[in-house]
């Protein structure tokens, strides 16, 4: 099982930028031990979402052909709490993408207020620990991942003359 | 207007600062990008995209830092060393890099201590100019 931290994608461009939308509930049981009283979604929740939204985004532009890893986080400022019953778009856009690696650089924003800014380095490893193997198998992006995209990246693909 | 090599030391400054997570005082021209800034191989990346970024160049990794394609070049590397033949090659691929005190002793465990803040520097400069 993959623990998915973005319900869905409302805007997607392929090796540009990608919008994903979570809502965040009580039904989250950690949510109740963060904090006992006073529930807030966890700050590394967010980065993982972030990663997610992002690494759906780097994975994409490649066609899905590298196995995508969370390297770096570059930069993460959260200037707000997210509460259950709140709606976060994760916005993720690409800043550079070479043969190795890729940058992003985002923002979680509820309504019009910004929640977090965060930036992330990823790396194709494949590519960069040469000499180690991994499974042939695309690891990273399963069958729920590639789900997400439902609906965005293969309606894009139809649409092309 | 060309840069001086002050003005792209401060940049290179900056760059360093956000991508390694420093002190401003902590990068001096002399300081190595591992030994002493405490860079990984995935800072040199993040680096590589910044300096693209902030200079309006194209870094190719290998030529920053060629290092890994040579390493394993039996021709360039005997008993832990780089051979005389092997030192020629780093040196041409590295113009950039200050071989004076690795040339006494080539140990390739030392080898990093050739990527420091003044090699970055040099790189840019060499790149601007040829962009110019």
């Amino acid at each position: 099982m993959r623990w998915i931290w973005i319900d869905k994608f409302v805007e997607f461009e392929s090796g540009m930028r990608a919008v994903a939308l979570k809502n965040v509930t009580l039904a989250e049981e950690h949510l109740h031990d963060h904090f006992p009283g006073f529930p807030v979604m966890p700050e590394c929740l967010m980065i993982e979402g972030m990663a997610q939204t992002a690494g759906i985004l780097v994975g994409e532009a490649r066609g899905f052909s590298e196995k995508v890893i969370l390297a770096k986080i570059k930069n993460a400022v959260f200037h707000h709490y997210v509460r259950p019953g709140d709606t976060i778009l994760i916005h993720a856009e690409m800043e550079s993408i070479a043969p190795e690696a890729a940058s992003t650089t985002g923002k979680i924003t509820r309504g019009d207020t910004v929640i977090a800014e965060i930036s992330l380095m990823f790396s194709h490893i494949d590519k960069n620990l040469a000499g180690k193997e991994f499974p042939e198998e695309n690891f990273v992006f399963t069958d729920m991942f590639n789900s997400l995209l439902r609906g965005f990246v293969g309606q894009k693909k139809e649409s092309k003359p | 207007m060309a840069m001086s090599r002050n003005e792209i030391l401060d940049q290179v400054k900056e760059v360093l600062v956000d991508a390694l997570g420093l002190d401003e005082d902590e990068v001096t021209e002399g300081a190595t990008l591992m030994g002493d800034l405490g860079a990984e191989s995935i800072d040199f990346l993040d680096i590589v995209f910044r300096l693209e970024k902030t200079f309006g160049i194209k870094v190719p990794r290998e030529e920053l830092f060629p290092a890994e394609s040579l390493m394993n070049n039996p021709d360039f590397v005997s008993g832990g060393k780089l051979t005389p033949k092997g030192l020629a090659e780093f040196k041409a691929r590295m113009p950039h890099s200050d071989f004076s005190k690795f040339e006494a002793n080539p140990d390739i465990n030392k080898l990093t201590d050739l990527f420091t803040v003044a090699a970055v520097v040099n790189f840019v400069e060499r790149k601007l100019n040829q962009a110019a």
